[in-house]
């Protein structure tokens, strides 16, 4: 019983990883229809963030708050500036965005190799966050929990933005219909610009998380990334509770049948499960209906 | 052969609590020229979208004795039911020719369509000529004019050799020449074809309906021939908004996006 | 019918007629390439050059199928990686157990290195049979593909979503193969392959033999490609390519026009991955996951995916470019790969083809005269 818990909590924590992953995706995918494969190299912005200011602020504990938003606004940045260079010029071909951005991954990696050098680094996690805590029996890594409460904390701050403030309702309703909200005063320009900075941003936090779990690499990202857009496919792209659910049930869904199987089984597995959801739901767990789509 | 009637009854269909179409029953007669007509969020494309199998919808629609809800659209369409779109669709790269060729070969089998066309099928030929298209026969679809693309359309529905025919909006954005032309072939192609037609241009319905029917937030609200429907009180309520009650509530859904 | 009155104030049109140098451009063009590659390469080139570029045309190969399901059915095929493997562990699995015959064992080398046990794994069985193996190098990526485009494609999973499953497929095959040491040898994959049907492998002569069967594979195919694109099958593919919808509504079902295309391209890069084995001695999982997936792409892109020449000299191309340009210059490579994917893809989507035509129609001016509005 225990260890099914305790691998339910690691599966959690997985999912927490994606979810901060997938979040950003959930923008400039879900929202925009942008197959970014260079938000993997967002999240290794975001991790090299924090790399670059532990070496200048010793605290790892005030590096690493620090880091959260610069890394947002440096992998923000990035995104926006991508956004404006290539990926306007493309949204009526969205299949092409993803060749023109693994290209732009390709040269993001490199890049990090000239700076940084091709091994992998690693940054000191603060104290408190090094230990553990138990509940019940179930033994909780506090970098897991870090992790878990960080990635709610911006479900409910990307939730509040998208339902709550001027920009949230511009996103909806460019959208929903870019023709209309463009007749209706809305600038769709400054709008995408903004939508691709916040997704990209929360990439870039997305990194600052995963240097409290692994080591820091050029390539780091692209383990996570379509791992990522899975989870946006199966939750479907119109509503943030559809990524949230898919990316904890993922999570727990490998890492139980990990502890049953094999890793690579386990991979296999819930690929399966993948292309079997999708019989049920073509269009992902939560869509909106709407009249002909042809 | 004068194409095939159509029954449908109390046809609902509902997008997210809002009921787009509410309750239609329709007789179209073989060989019938009937016009769909309504404001904007009448139901009327949503209605052809239903017979085609595009949407789901409740209730019945019954085609040469088979029931079509639940059916696959393209089951639907080798039943004999064709349609074009408010924008007209056709496949751009490919020639004209191409295009009518396509159309003709649903039934084609694997053989046949791993071989290279050889010469033109007769029923190609033959809509060549209906719509007047011809000349234009190995030019890519996607540089012919508006008006030719909605023929292009037409001609596709005939070789496809569809019993009925659902045009939404075939005379939209045409000039006045092209309408009158767009008309006439209409009429030839309901000799042997029954054809309902979605359309708001009341100049052009008065010139060419042989039927009509109005809809108004996803009812039938009047039926009968271009007279009769020109004088019920209703009608007139709906199109001058002479209401002797309070308006209903604004039209929620917009007819295109 | 009485006389139907035309609907259109035709305009004049210029007939399209074929000029007689048309007619034979593309068999001449055929002619010298098969000349090209048959005739004139394995006179000029030394062996080490010659199986470099046998391995390209293993890489053109899979780019034929590209060209035919991305290219004309606008099915992004990002996990022909997958099929590529499958061919080439098919073809692998048995030169290994041939070698290993031919030494008097029983299990192949990796096998006794890694110790499960001393019996062969019951799926390994059947691939000693050549006949069953060659068979599967084809029919297996097929069948994979066909069940997952019928699940795929019957319920409309389209566009991203369609790229994005293929990508993970890749990945989990990669992952499962790695996983999977004792059997299929794990992140080495399996290599030291010595010999083909009885050939010995090391010798310079068979090598060339491998070349020309390769060569000869890939000119095949390319008719093959050629006559499918300009049957009403082909045209039909496009057709679905432009508007999947209207399609439907002609009578056709879009899922089987679209299956055909992913399975054949599948078929053509599970038997390019099995001509690579003896060409270049290995199959692993380095060769089949995301990166080399996008990889097969990349050719058919910078080339023009949609021409089926283009696409062919894109991937040698690029494979040309890569083994000059990494060895030597591996940052430099990585950026010169980056912003070819981000110019070839953003910039010019037609690839290098389209420049030709940009040309050719610069020369003929003619050809679009009377246009109405």
């Amino acid at each position: 019983m225990t260890v099914i818990l305790n691998q339910s909590f690691t599966g959690i924590s997985i999912g927490a990883v994606l979810l901060l992953i997938a979040l950003g995706l959930t923008l400039t995918f879900g929202q925009m229809g942008v197959i970014n494969m260079a938000h993997g190299e967002f999240i290794m912005a975001g991790a090299y963030t924090t790399y670059v200011l532990q070496k200048s602020i010793s605290s790892a504990g005030v590096s690493l708050l620090v880091a959260l938003p610069l890394a947002f606004l440096v992998a923000g940045a990035m995104g926006a500036l991508l956004e404006w260079l290539l990926i306007r010029r493309l949204y009526t071909r969205p299949l092409d965005t993803l060749l023109v951005t693994w290209g732009v991954s390709l040269m993001l990696q490199q890049l990090a190799r000239d700076l940084f050098g091709a091994p992998n680094v690693q940054t000191a996690a603060p104290d408190l966050l090094t230990g553990n805590i138990s509940v019940a029996g179930i033994t909780l890594a506090n970098n897991r929990l870090f992790i878990l409460g960080l990635a709610l904390l911006c479900v409910l701050g990307l939730t509040l933005i998208l339902r709550l403030t001027p920009l949230g309702r511009r996103i909806r309703a460019v959208v929903q219909n870019r023709d209309l909200a463009e007749v209706s005063g809305i600038a769709t320009e400054r709008v995408d610009r903004t939508t691709f900075f916040i997704g990209s941003g929360l990439a870039g936090v997305a990194g600052v998380a995963l240097t409290l779990v692994g080591p820091i690499g050029p390539t780091m990202g692209t383990n996570y990334i379509v791992d990522a857009f899975l989870v946006v496919v199966v939750g479907g792209i119109a509503q943030l509770k559809g990524s949230v659910i898919t990316a904890f049930a993922l999570g727990v869904l490998q890492s139980v049948l990990e502890y049953s199987t094999t890793v690579s089984v386990a991979k296999v597995i819930v690929l399966v499960a993948i292309v079997a959801i999708l019989q049920w739901r073509p269009q992902g767990l939560y869509t909106l209906r709407t009249r002909s789509l042809a | 052969m004068s194409g095939e009637g159509l029954t449908v009854r109390d046809l609902r269909v509902t997008f997210d609590g809002f009921k787009a179409v509410d309750g239609v029953d329709l007789d179209i007669r073989p060989g019938d020229l009937r016009f769909l007509i309504g404001p904007n969020g009448a139901g009327k494309t949503t209605l052809v979208d239903a017979v085609t199998g595009l949407v789901k919808a409740t209730g019945s629609v019954r085609f040469g004795g088979e029931e079509l809800l639940a059916k696959p659209v393209h089951r639907i369409a080798r039943l004999g039911i064709g349609r074009t779109f408010q924008t007209a669709t056709v496949f751009e790269e490919l020639t004209v020719l191409q295009n009518l060729d396509i159309a003709a070969g649903a039934r084609r089998g694997p053989l046949t369509m791993l071989r290279r066309r050889k010469g033109i099928p007769e029923a190609v030929t033959k809509a060549l000529e209906t719509t007047g298209l011809t000349d234009l026969r190995d030019r890519p679809a996607g540089v012919l004019a508006h008006g030719q693309k909605q023929w292009l359309e037409i001609g596709m529905l005939l070789v496809q050799d569809v019993k009925l025919l659902l045009l939404d909006e075939p005379v939209a954005g045409m000039s006045h020449e092209e309408r009158e032309a767009t008309g006439e072939l209409l009429q030839r192609v309901s000799e042997d074809h029954t054809v309902v037609v979605i359309e708001h241009d009341m100049d052009f319905m008065r010139s060419f309906a042989r039927s009509v029917s109005v809809l108004h937030a996803g009812k039938v609200l009047s039926e009968g021939s271009v007279t009769e429907v020109q004088a019920d009180a209703k009608v007139q309520e709906v199109y001058l908004g002479r209401a002797s009650e309070p308006e209903p509530a604004a039209v929620p859904v917009p007819e295109e996006a | 019918m009485t006389t139907t009155t035309s609907p259109t104030r035709t305009t004049s049109v210029v007939q399209p007629s074929a000029s007689l140098p048309e007619r034979f451009r593309v068999p001449s063009a055929f002619l010298l390439g098969a000349v090209l590659l048959l005739g004139v390469a394995p006179l000029v080139l030394s062996d080490f050059r010659l199986n470099l570029l046998a391995k390209y045309l293993c890489y053109a190969i899979v780019a034929v199928g590209v060209s035919l399901a991305w290219g004309r059915g606008g099915l992004m095929v990002l996990g022909q990686g997958v099929f590529f493997g499958l061919g080439g562990y098919a073809m692998a699995m048995h030169l290994k157990l041939a070698d290993a015959a031919a030494t008097g064992q029983t299990l192949p080398d990796f096998m006794q290195l890694y110790g499960t046990g001393d019996a062969l794994p019951w799926w390994w069985k059947p691939f000693a049979d050549p006949a069953f193996a060659l068979a599967m190098t084809v029919l297996l990526p097929m069948a994979v593909a066909a069940l997952l485009g019928f699940l795929v494609f019957r319920r409309r999973v389209k566009g991203a979503y369609f790229a994005i499953l293929s990508q993970a497929l890749a990945a989990a095959l990669a992952i499962w193969l790695v996983g999977q040491q004792a059997t299929t040898g794990g992140t080495n994959g399996l290599t030291d392959i010595q010999g083909f049907f009885g050939y010995d492998l090391n010798d310079p002569a068979n090598q060339r033999t491998v070349y020309f069967i390769i060569a000869a594979v890939l000119l095949l195919l390319m008719a093959a490609a050629r006559q499918l694109f300009l049957s009403r099958y082909g045209e039909l593919l496009i057709a679905v390519r432009d508007s999947e919808e209207r399609v439907r509504f002609l009578g056709y079902n879009p899922a089987n026009v679209k299956l055909v295309a992913y399975v054949v391209a599948a078929g053509m890069a599970g038997l390019a991955g099995a001509l690579f084995v003896p060409a270049v001695g290995i199959i692993s999982p380095a060769l089949i996951g995301i990166v080399p997936s996008i990889g097969f792409v990349i050719g058919a892109a910078v080339g023009g995916r949609a021409s089926l020449v283009g696409a062919v000299l894109g991937a040698i191309a690029v494979a040309w470019t890569q083994s000059t340009l990494s060895d030597a210059y591996p940052a430099a490579w990585t950026y010169l790969q980056g912003l070819l994917f981000v110019v070839a893809v953003g910039f010019l989507p037609g690839g290098l083809a389209s420049l030709v035509t940009v040309l050719r129609k610069r020369r003929i001016p003619t050809r679009t005269t009377g246009e109405t509005a």
